[in-house]
């Protein structure tokens, strides 16, 4: 039998970057809020010995021990799913901060064009354009209306950047200045300028100078020490939950945290919740947390795989097209990339999780798509982030993966290849989409999710054009020979990183009947459960997600203390 | 043996080994050696154990060059395999001279071996899966290993009679074995294919060659400076905007443990 414990304002599932946003909103207004996160409690002081490539990016030592809970995978309905066993495409956190410990920090904000991407599509090129299968629908929300939101994100975490040159993309003033310019960084800006395009440096949530943000959270600046992605800095300089939002909230005296501690279900009757049923995995002990409002902040994924599990939401059906929990599901189409092979020996060694610059010439529809084959785009993209020795081995195309050749290739140019790449929208489709599992179950017993997902022509065409724009812009800047990806992109393949850019299967929008959230994250089906993350995207974009995710969360907060204060839904 | 006459035997061995390297030309894993001696004991050993002549011996002994998991001839064949996959060439040392073997073994022993953070659970389909669904063998990775071993010393009987084992052979015929696995020709059993033990043999094959000394590859940190690569520092911010490259020695994780 479950303890019952005493019932609290508000209940968050897992705390990363949503919970501990939610967490300080809510603490700071005087509300008690209890996290429940299923890993164990981070400090900066884990990450004395972080420099460790093998142990961190290799063996993945901050993601989530898949032996107790994964997601089955399958590229369409006529196919048997079959466990995602080890890591590969995608990397999910675990322990206090979430991903967002691990996260390089490339923080960004989708444009207006995604929040009405239907509307605006329908608009310009006519119904006609969209094809027979793809979800496009709008958020439910402008950009207008999530600005205040997205300023306070950027606050908060102190990003650093410049403004972007493109004439009608959105004017964004960063609180600090941007990262350093390298020489690799200086030649793809300059090439990409020489061809007409609008370079600017990648928006950084890895500080460029010491900050202190409106919290009052004083923090160093980064010293581009090349193990980010994958790695908990050592100096505070990543923006990450622990550093900033989570102090906040204990600051408080209104936040308590249990770790180690799972949660299996969302408990509710007569479309209200009353709490979580949650395990503490060191004792075994079961416990029903009641609260006026549950959060589930659990990431993309799990977000989906709890209300599944707690029959909370209409399932998605993918032949009606009908039901909402595990629809538009999407991911990001990465694979047009080129790389480079120079002369010249550059410093990459070093770098930091979001130093890099970018084009958004050929993002959303800052381009015309009347005669191409595809909608939406990529960022064209440099990055710096400190190439590690496991991981590096770029190899000119017709060079053996392995024996003499291999290693002399791959030695020689482990310091002299760029690589542009192309980080693109992934468009919603009526048979990619999530589910429960029928035959999987977690360590609990509890169903594991599964994904049913593949790359459309829509992706591979836009795959195909961004690596030679790539291509294109790697040639002006002068390589000696190029190495062009994505040319032919056959299935997707679940074995090779990424992207950790999981989005949908909780949408938002205005319309109960395609969506599950309205715009305060609040479901339409249980006023009392909020539902931020990535999950509530109706389809990707040619961004990473998390600065979007903050102000969806920052947004969700203030549903909250309105709901608290109100009742019943809010839209 | 008394703990005493153990002792002995062991310094005796270790002080023929420094009269081989003084006499032989000073070379030592492809790198030269100054002051044989001196290079020989390394840096610990002038911080803390050169008191007394036998710390100072010892210092030179790599404890981490024993057997966790394989047994003699497994590790053998494993060393042959890794060094065609990463083999000595004129740019630097090979996977043998970086102690890759050591490495995948002390590996194997362990979690990564026995899949500890794997999701494990049947039912199993590997003929059914496709590839791009990954791991889809009940076989843990040491099991995968064990069937691997023997299937490159049952190929390599093939190839040669008078000397059946696959690190006897030639390097081509080495070389025309690891193809054949790579290429899915060889059958190991339905449970897993000759390609999947290939690529996972090379996978870790490239981490021993490069992770962190402590984990017992990358011997003296050799395919780092191989690659320019400065291992553990703490800041690169004087670096970065430079226009020409910059050379660092590298430094292990021991740097930042001080006990
Ligand atoms: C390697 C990597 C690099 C990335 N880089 C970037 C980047 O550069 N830019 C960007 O925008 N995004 C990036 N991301 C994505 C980013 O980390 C996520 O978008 C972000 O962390 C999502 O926040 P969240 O709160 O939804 O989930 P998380 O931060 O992951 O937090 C979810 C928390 O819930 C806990 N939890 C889950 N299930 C349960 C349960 N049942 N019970 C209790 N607790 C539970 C988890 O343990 C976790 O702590 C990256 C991700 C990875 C893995
Ligand atoms: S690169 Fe910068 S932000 Fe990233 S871990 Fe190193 S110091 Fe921290």
């Amino acid at each position: 039998m479950a303890t019952k414990l005493p019932k609290t304002d508000i209940v968050l599932v897992g705390v990363g970057w949503v919970g501990g946003i939610i967490a300080a909103e809510l603490t700071k207004k005087g509300y008690k809020v209890v996290g429940i996160e299923r890993g164990k409690e981070r400090s900066t002081e884990d990450y004395f010995m972080a420099h460790d490539e093998l142990r961190y990016a290799e063996r993945k030592e901050m993601m989530q021990d898949l032996s107790k809970e994964t997601i089955t995978f399958r590229h369409d309905m006529t196919k048997r799913a079959l466990p995602y066993r080890e890591w590969g495409s995608f990397l999910i956190g675990e322990g206090t901060g979430g991903s967002g410990e691990h996260w390089n920090g490339q923080t960004y904000r989708f444009l207006p064009y995604d929040f009405e991407i239907y509307s605006e599509t329908v608009k310009r090129y006519g119904k006609g354009k969209i094809p027979k299968g793809m979800m496009l629908q709008d958020w439910g929300i402008t950009y207008e209306e999530l600005e205040p939101y997205f300023d306070k994100f950027d606050a908060m975490t102190g990003i650093s950047g410049e403004a972007n040159p493109l004439p009608d993309s959105p004017q964004i003033k960063y609180p600090n200045p941007p990262m350093l310019e390298t020489p690799a960084i200086k030649l793809f800006k300059n090439a990409a300028k020489e061809l007409g395009y609008h370079p600017y440096h990648m928006p950084s949530n890895n500080l460029s100078q010491s900050y202190t943000n409106p919290d009052g959270v004083s923090r160093g600046a980064c010293q581009y020490c090349g193990f980010c992605e994958r790695f908990g800095c050592e100096y505070g300089a990543k923006a990450s939950p622990v550093v900033t939002v989570l102090p906040v909230a204990k600051e408080t005296g209104n936040f308590e945290v249990r770790t180690h501690s799972v949660v299996r279900k969302v408990l509710h009757t007569n479309g209200k919740a009353t709490g979580v049923l949650y395990v503490d995995i060191r004792t075994g002990e079961e416990f029903i947390q009641e609260a006026d409002v549950v959060v589930v902040s659990a990431y993309q994924m799990n977000n989906i795989k709890l209300l599944l599990n707690s029959q909370l939401g209409r399932p998605y059906d993918p032949v009606t097209g009908t039901g909402v929990i595990g629809r538009n599901y999407a991911y990001q189409t990465i694979l047009g990339t080129a790389v480079g092979f120079f002369d010249k020996e550059f410093n990459l060694y070093g770098g930091a999780g979001s130093l890099g610059a970018q084009i958004d010439d050929f993002n959303g529809d800052f381009f015309d798509h009347t005669d191409l084959d595809f909608l939406h785009g990529a960022t064209i993209q440099i990055t710096q982030l400190g190439d590690r020795p496991i991981a590096n081995n770029q190899i000119p195309a017709g060079v053996p993966t392995w024996g003499k050749e291999f290693k002399d290739a791959s030695v020689t140019n482990a310091n002299r290849a760029l690589i542009v790449k192309a980080q693109g929208a992934s468009l919603p489709w009526q048979d990619n989409y999530i589910d429960l599992d029928p035959t999987y179950k977690d360590a609990f017993g509890d169903p594991l999710l599964r994904m049913t997902f593949n790359w459309k022509d829509q992706d591979r065409q836009l795959m195909k054009f961004m690596g030679e724009k790539s291509a294109e812009i790697m040639k002006k800047m002068g390589a000696k020979d190029i190495k062009i990806n994505g040319l032919e992109v056959g299935d997707y393949d679940i074995r090779n990183y990424q992207s950790t850019h999981n989005t949908g299967g909780v949408i938002m929008g205005s319309d109960p009947e395609t969506s599950a959230l309205n715009s305060y994250l609040q479901m339409w089906d249980c006023e009392n459960v909020f539902v931020p993350g990535a999950s509530a995207f109706a389809q990707n974009s040619g961004y990473n997600p998390t600065g979007t995710v903050g102000a969806l969360a920052y947004r969700a907060a203030e549903g909250i203390e309105k709901y608290l204060k109100t009742g019943g839904l809010l839209v | 043996m008394s703990e005493q006459e153990n002792k002995t035997t062991y310094l005796d061995k270790r002080s023929s080994r420094r009269t081989f390297i003084k006499n032989s030309g000073l070379t030592v894993g492809g790198v030269v050696l100054g002051g044989a001696l001196g290079s020989l004991l390394g840096k610990d050993s002038t911080s803390k154990t050169n008191e007394t002549g036998v710390h100072s011996a010892t210092t030179s002994v790599n404890f981490n060059q024993a057997l966790m998991y394989f047994d003699k001839a497994q590790f053998d064949t494993i060393e042959a395999a890794a060094e065609q996959i990463f083999p000595k060439t004129e740019v630097g040392p090979g996977a043998k001279e970086l102690l890759v073997a050591y490495y995948i073994d002390h590996q194997l022993a362990g979690s990564f071996g026995l899949n500890s953070k794997e999701y494990m659970t049947g039912p199993f389909f590997p003929a059914e899966a496709v590839p791009q669904q990954g791991y889809q063998t009940h076989l843990n990775r040491q099991q995968v290993f064990n069937l691997g071993i023997a299937a490159l010393n049952t190929e390599a009987a093939k190839k040669s009679d008078d000397k059946p084992k696959f690190a006897n052979l030639t390097e081509e015929q080495q070389i025309e074995i690891l193809k054949d696995f790579e290429a899915d020709k060889v059958k190991l059993n339905g449970a897993v294919s000759s390609s999947f033990f290939f690529s996972l043999l090379r996978k870790v094959t490239i981490e021993g060659v490069y992770a962190d000394p402590m984990y017992g590859g990358n011997k003296d940190m050799a395919g780092w400076k191989m690659k320019n690569f400065p291992g553990h520092q703490s800041s690169y911010t004087n670096v970065l905007e430079k226009d020409e490259f910059v050379k660092i020695d590298p430094m292990s994780l021991n740097s930042q443990h001080q006990h």
